[in-house]
């Protein structure tokens, strides 16, 4: 079910170079919420920016909510700003969870730079599940990623600061080229052209993959029809990604 | 005990507060989240004959207190809404208005002529003015001709009230009124959204996929509003105001301007309630003010009196 709510910052921190962590008080939709699914949050009372921004439910504990962004723009920016007492209007949860209950033995998260978003979250989950956990972080550099609440992290680096250097794709294929892994199913959070090598590679080896994408979306509720994908089966041409989305198995989707 | 309520060709709407075609789905997708009931009206979703995919992404991008949009009138088409969206749209307290969006003029009537075989609409917009499909749309809410031609077509179809919605994107929007009245239409609803573009200077690309779309949202809401005023001028019908409302003293700007009711669209977006707590704020104004029908607002606006310095700005 979704809600509406002004929800209270009850904590504010960075945990990473950039990488910022805002706990919401949301008693409601902490109890609602699966991985992947994310909220539309109005970052001002005023128009400026207007519309609400999406973002992924990085982790839920107890009645509290957990945010993670980095600041790219006038949204983010404000929500940066965000200090504990400080309220947010939020919608959520919204949006279709990854599919974490059957299919596979070890789970395999890939995240491109703050794509980490909805993996401590995932991770929790999937733990409770007993599945294994394997996590691929990349970044610009080590400084910018963060492993909180995540299992058994490999890491790429493009300058070579830390870890694998290279992009987290190719690390991971490195990796399944020596390593035997029991029934994986990999799941995906970044840049789109992360993400559609990540599909590539996935789709080559025959390895199950949910892909959790990006949109530009106004209402997250499947209207203003501003978010759509395109579709690879079925008689629609395109899919939206606020609510058939945002987690797509990535051979049902085409990347552009 | 404040009156809210109009009534348009013998049909009465409980309040003043509509909600956009293309910013309420067909109903249901916020139901979880705002009282419908507590609306005036929905105006659908654009339905068309066939189910329309919309254009490619990118289709939204946010502008200055705005948003443009390119979706490309994507629906469901006219079938698959009478058989899926309007059974949940009949068990509403509201009045329903199908918006209706055509490549034709034979479309629209075959349209219309369908829904006018289904319980549970109350009466039709015709959207003769999206900028962001090839074919119908602007090109024929820009003909005045056309527009009227359009109206006379669908007026002889249907005893429900018909209500236009006309482009901003014309030279006098008052000519369209005027014709658009003159063919029999019950109301005129404006402005649709103004033809607008972003681009992305890194790329050097327009940041929409068909470079130009529809901004709304309250950047366009003083145009809307000398638009809403042009138009009262010259027509007898109801017009219905629409263009960046945002608060219930924005919709009470277009009643003084001469607008008998409002429609909220991109509000819809960013607070899903937004017209039902337009339509709270509407009453309170009223009583406030000693005012006991919302009609002595209508047209209210008193242009022959001093101006005085303004201080709200500041």
């Amino acid at each position: 079910m979704i809600h509406q709510f002004v929800a209270p910052v009850t904590d504010h921190r960075l945990v990473a170079d950039g990488i910022h962590v805002l706990t919401l008080h949301a008693p409601a939709l902490a109890a609602d919420a699966m991985p992947g699914q994310f909220i539309n949050v109005r970052t001002t009372d005023g128009s400026l920016p207007l519309l609400r921004r999406p973002f992924s439910i990085a982790r839920v504990t107890g009645e509290s909510v957990e945010v993670l962004f980095n600041i790219i723009g006038l949204g983010t920016r404000m929500m940066g700003a965000r200090r504990v007492g400080d309220t947010l209007d939020v919608l959520g949860p919204l949006g279709v969870p990854f599919g974490i209950d059957s299919g596979f033995e070890t789970a395999v998260l890939v995240a491109g730079g703050v794509g980490v978003a909805p993996f401590p979250f995932l991770t929790a989950m999937l733990t409770q599940r007993r599945k294994k956990l394997i996590t691929f972080l990349g970044a610009r550099s080590a400084s910018q990623i963060t492993t909180e609440h995540l299992e058994n992290p490999h890491i790429a680096t493009d300058d070579g600061s830390g870890g694998f250097q290279g992009t987290v794709v190719q690390l991971l294929e490195r990796y399944l080229q020596t390593t035997p892994i029991e029934r994986p199913k990999i799941f995906g959070c970044g840049p789109t052209p992360m993400l559609k090598a990540l599909s590539d590679l996935s789709i080559r080896l025959g390895v199950p993959c949910e892909l959790s994408l990006e949109g530009d979306m106004a209402c997250g509720v499947g209207i203003c029809q501003g978010c759509p994908v395109e579709r690879v089966d079925g008689e629609k041409k395109y899919a939206l990604v606020c609510v058939e989305g945002p987690t797509f198995d990535c051979t049902k989707i085409r990347l552009t | 005990m404040l009156k809210e309520s109009f009534i348009l060709r013998g049909v009465e709407f409980k309040n003043r507060v509509l909600v956009a075609s293309g910013t309420f789905g067909y109903g249901n997708e916020v139901k979880e989240v705002v009282d419908v009931n507590r609306l005036g009206g929905i105006c659908t979703k654009s339905l068309s004959w066939k189910p329309r995919d919309g254009n490619p992404p990118r289709r939204i991008v946010e502008t200055p207190s705005g948003m443009l949009n390119s979706i490309g009138l994507a629906n469901v088409g006219v079938h698959a809404f009478i058989k899926e969206k309007l059974p949940y749209l009949r068990t509403l307290d509201t009045r329903i208005i199908a918006n209706i969006a055509a490549s034709s003029v034979q479309e629209y009537c075959d349209v219309l002529t369908l829904l006018e075989q289904e319980e549970g609409i109350d009466g039709y917009e015709i959207n003769v003015s999206c900028p962001n499909v090839k074919e119908g749309g602007l090109s024929f809410g820009t003909d005045c001709a056309m527009t009227k031609q359009i109206t006379l077509r669908l007026r002889a179809l249907t005893e429900k009230p018909l209500i236009i919605k006309l482009t901003p994107n014309v030279t006098h929007i008052s000519e369209f009124a005027r014709a658009v009245e003159d063919a029999g239409a019950d109301a005129v609803s404006l402005i649709n959204t103004v033809v607008g573009m972003a681009v992305d200077v890194h790329k050097r690309k327009p940041k929409l996929s068909t470079v130009t779309g529809g901004l709304s949202g309250p950047a366009i809401k003083p145009m809307a509003l000398a638009k809403v005023y042009e138009a009262a001028q010259v027509v007898n019908i109801p017009i219905i105001g629409i263009g960046g409302i945002m608060t219930a003293e924005d919709a009470i700007e277009f009643l003084l301007v001469g607008a008998t009711a409002v429609q909220v669209g991109t509000a819809n977006f960013i607070d899903p309630a937004a017209g039902t707590k337009i339509a709270e704020g509407m009453r309170q104004f009223a009583e406030r003010q000693g005012i006991t029908d919302l009609e002595q607002l209508v047209g209210a606006l008193e242009t022959n009196k001093d101006f005085s310095v303004l201080h709200s700005w500041l």
